[in-house]
């Protein structure tokens, strides 16, 4: 392997410039908060990032009531064209501030550096200026004339992809009118911060976008919070469960976007280069913190060999390391806790009988850390094939069929996304037709964009978010006018002609 | 003593340069007063058919960039225009005769304008388009693709428009993808020089916008009848009266022998509106079979 020995290419972290503890963001002003306060540190080495105030109920209270307030005097009487210019200011703002976002990221969460770089902040740049452009255009939003913002909306956001979820909720609901109290997750703050000096910098009115940082309970006093009209929130299937039940019979709109055991389904006609590339980046990618993915590969049988070997040799390939290094595939688990799952499921999955295969990978000596790991002879009924590890661990079934391709994908309470790998198109399509998944990619894998929809079915949630899809969410319409005061007319009219 | 300025020289712009009309020709562009303003290329038969040349190896480049790439550049047009406001105020309230406040006005809705249409690259695929529920195991959208190079003739005459009844015609035909050749107000023709310059900055691939000044009396036949024009924009034509009493109708007439798509003229400046976009466009419909597993 010492043709794939490549000299350290770190990121350097001057180009940060944090403050050792960070406040609430409300109503246009960094505030200390009335709650404990906590640590939020880089994974892949354990260090010390910076101290961040723990929000209260009363201070998801103070935070509502900005919101509100801006929402009544401010945001819901601007004109769409300026809460679209606001907007732009922000992708502008983010995009010149890119790079500094991009180390933050991959310091704070532990993914690599070339994916906050090329991936997840020209992202969040890219959703930012998508959703400006909606703002002064919501009548062709498709639900009807007039369309009308909800109010305040209560948005819960996870750790795997900490700003470019933010975006995904901030940018859709600014631009419908809404205004936001946002709650990113404890262990990946920072970037929100970051960005809430950058709301600063646009000059967005004051209360427009205000962040809430904490725990769960944070989260659970928000989305519970009597003056919130919508709730938004990303993250595992059983908090959304417990959200739906929270929201029940409060008439808050609610968009859940959950959980996932994607089938990534390899038939024999496949392009199998870009196959295997395919698979890696499906489960690979983000240390597979990503619930889209493809994590239960499903191989037409005769060509199964073939395919693992190829993953194997792949896999072998990827480096797993500092995140900030710019040779860095893999980085670190986000969490000890996460790491912890991950373990379990895994020492299950062998338990059960799987056959297990780890890359050879040095493992740093702090910080927390997991090799790219594939399970063979992995039958439907195993834990490994049903829940979601939300790591990097690919379990590979086979097939013979389409038919029992399909049976197998849908063989899940999940459906957030699938992959089909196959030249021929006929099939894909109607392998899609069958499919109970929101988002199929064909011959390719994890692919996102502010223009095309992404959700899931079943118990990875409702609603989608981005394009003209995810602007909906944060939408009501006016209605037509009544057709009973437009009957009268026509009868008249009818009797005219008859004449 | 105040200093003796150093006056402009207005050319055209076409292919990303600015040449010197091929003809040597001028005009003399004069203030609402009457008093000499500048002299302005006056845009002969070749300069248009240089321009469509221009106009149509941008095509490719300009059509083949994504959505949100043109969104930007558009938007950029934006900023670049904010950040020289002050130089079209002056030219606006010397050719149109209005004040400062009002000629301010028409430059800021003409960033606007840009603004709108910039949103519009990456979303209106999205409202133009769509799957349609054929009755058969069939895959079926149809997705909007720009038609091509288009000619227009910018608002004549409108005051409050030289500049804005330009931006009006020219943002809602490039944002699909098309390239255009338009001709700016004959008699208030600077903003629409000085506009080039602002797109000659504004990362504009050259040829994507091609600005003729002079007669469209004289310049819009020729580009009515060309071959290689797709569609024809008559938006400022409706008070057009040729030497032998030509009117836009004849320009229709032209078209109608290569099937351009034709937009009728309007009266005073168009207003943005998604139909502006859908008019240069053409629907594209893939059929895809889902059977055969």
């Amino acid at each position: 392997m010492a043709f794939l020995e490549y000299a350290a290419a770190p990121e350097s972290t001057s180009i940060l410039n944090l403050k050792s503890q960070y406040g609430l963001f409300i109503d246009g002003e960094f505030v200390d908060g009335h709650g404990d306060v906590f640590e939020t540190i880089s994974p892949a080495t354990e260090e010390v990032i910076a101290r961040i105030a723990q929000a209260t109920p009363g201070d998801v209270d103070v935070a509502v009531a900005a919101a509100r307030r801006a929402y009544d005097r401010v945001w819901s009487r601007m004109s769409g064209s300026d809460r679209g210019k606001y907007l732009f200011r922000i992708a502008r703002l983010v995009q010149e501030r890119a790079r500094e976002l991009a180390v933050a990221e991959s310091l704070d969460n532990g993914k690599p550096i070339r994916e906050t770089r090329d991936v997840d902040v020209p992202l969040v740049a890219a959703w930012f200026f998508y959703y400006a452009g909606w703002a002064d255009k919501l009548e062709h939003a498709g639900v009807g004339p007039n369309p009308r913002s909800l109010g305040v909306a209560a948005q819960v956001i996870p750790w795997n992809f900490p700003l470019l979820m933010l975006a995904w909720k901030i940018a859709p609901a600014l631009a419908a009118g809404n205004t936001v109290v946002i709650k990113p997750a404890e262990t990946t703050s920072l970037t929100a911060m970051l960005f809430a000096e950058i709301l600063q910098q646009a000059d967005l009115p004051a209360g427009v976008v205000n962040i809430v940082t904490g725990p769960g309970a944070t989260g659970q006093a928000l989305v519970t919070h009597d003056d919130v009209n919508k709730v938004a929130f990303t993250g595992s299937t059983g908090v959304g469960r417990m959200i739906a039940r929270q929201v029940a019979g409060t008439h808050k709109r609610l968009t859940l976007e959950l959980g996932g055991k994607a089938a990534n389904i390899v038939f024999d006609d496949a392009p199998m280069d870009q196959a295997i590339e395919g698979i890696v980046n499906g489960i690979f990618f983000n240390q597979g913190h990503v619930c889209c993915a493809g994590s239960r590969l499903l191989v037409q049988e005769n060509v199964h060999d073939e395919v693992v070997d190829r993953l194997k040799a792949r896999l072998s390939t990827l480096r797993m390391g500092n995140p900030l290094d710019k040779n860095t595939d893999i980085g670190a688990i986000n969490s000890a806790a996460q790491l912890e799952r991950i373990r379990t499921l895994s020492d299950t999955g062998e338990g059960e009988g799987a056959e297990r295969w780890t890359a050879d990978c040095r493992i740093p000596d702090k910080g927390f850390w997991f090799a790219p790991t594939i399970f063979t002879k992995v039958s439907a009924a195993h834990a490994i094939a049903r829940e979601e590890i939300f790591g990097p661990v690919l379990s590979v079934l086979t097939f013979r069929t389409p038919a029992e391709a399909i049976t197998k994908a849908n063989n899940t309470p999940y459906g957030l996304s699938a992959g089909i790998w196959t030249e021929k198109g006929s099939r894909m399509l109607a392998l899609v037709d069958q499919l109970k998944a929101g988002v199929v990619w064909a011959n390719t894998f994890n692919r996102f964009d502010p223009a095309s929809p992404f959700g899931g079915y079943k118990e990875s949630g409702y609603g989608r978010e981005g394009g003209r899809h995810g602007l909906t969410a944060y939408l009501e319409a006016s209605g037509w006018d009544a057709p009973a005061e437009a009957t009268s007319t026509p009868k008249k009219t009818r009797k005219a002609a008859a004449k | 003593m105040s200093r003796l300025t150093v006056p402009k020289t207005y050319k055209l712009y076409i292919g990303g340069k600015f040449p010197r009309s091929e003809s040597g020709r001028t005009y003399e562009v004069v203030a609402a007063s009457g008093d000499f303003l500048a002299n302005a290329a006056q845009a002969s038969r070749k300069d248009a058919r240089d321009a469509v040349v221009a106009a149509r190896s941008a095509v490719g480049g300009w059509s083949g960039a994504t959505a949100y790439n043109r969104g930007q550049v558009i938007y950029r047009i934006a900023e670049v225009l904010e950040g020289r406001r002050a130089q079209f105020i002056d030219e606006i309230a010397a050719s149109e005769g209005v004040s400062a406040a009002e000629a301010g006005t028409q430059v800021d809705r003409a960033i606007d304008v840009w603004v709108w249409y910039a949103g519009w690259a990456d979303k209106y695929a999205q409202v133009a388009g769509n799957a349609n529920p054929v009755s058969g195991p069939y895959f079926n959208i149809s997705v909007p693709e720009p038609t091509g190079v288009v000619a227009s003739v910018a608002p004549q005459g409108v005051t409050g428009g030289s500049l804005l009844g330009l931006v009006s015609v020219i943002a809602p035909v490039i944002l699909s993808g098309n390239t255009i050749v338009v001709v700016a107000d004959e008699h208030a023709p600077l903003s629409a020089i000085s506009l080039s310059e602002v797109l000659a900055t504004s990362d504009v691939p050259g040829g994507v916008i091609n600005m003729l000044t002079g007669s469209p009396e004289e310049i819009m036949p020729w580009l009515a009848s060309h071959a290689d024009v797709n569609a024809l924009d008559l938006a400022g034509a409706g008070s057009m009266s040729g030497p032998k009493g030509e009117t836009w109708v004849d320009l229709q007439l032209a078209a109608a022998e290569t099937l351009k798509r034709v937009v009728a003229p309007v009266v005073g400046i168009p207003r943005p509106a998604l139909e502006r976009i859908t008019s240069f466009v053409e629907t594209k419909t893939v059929w895809h079979t889902k059977s055969m597993m």
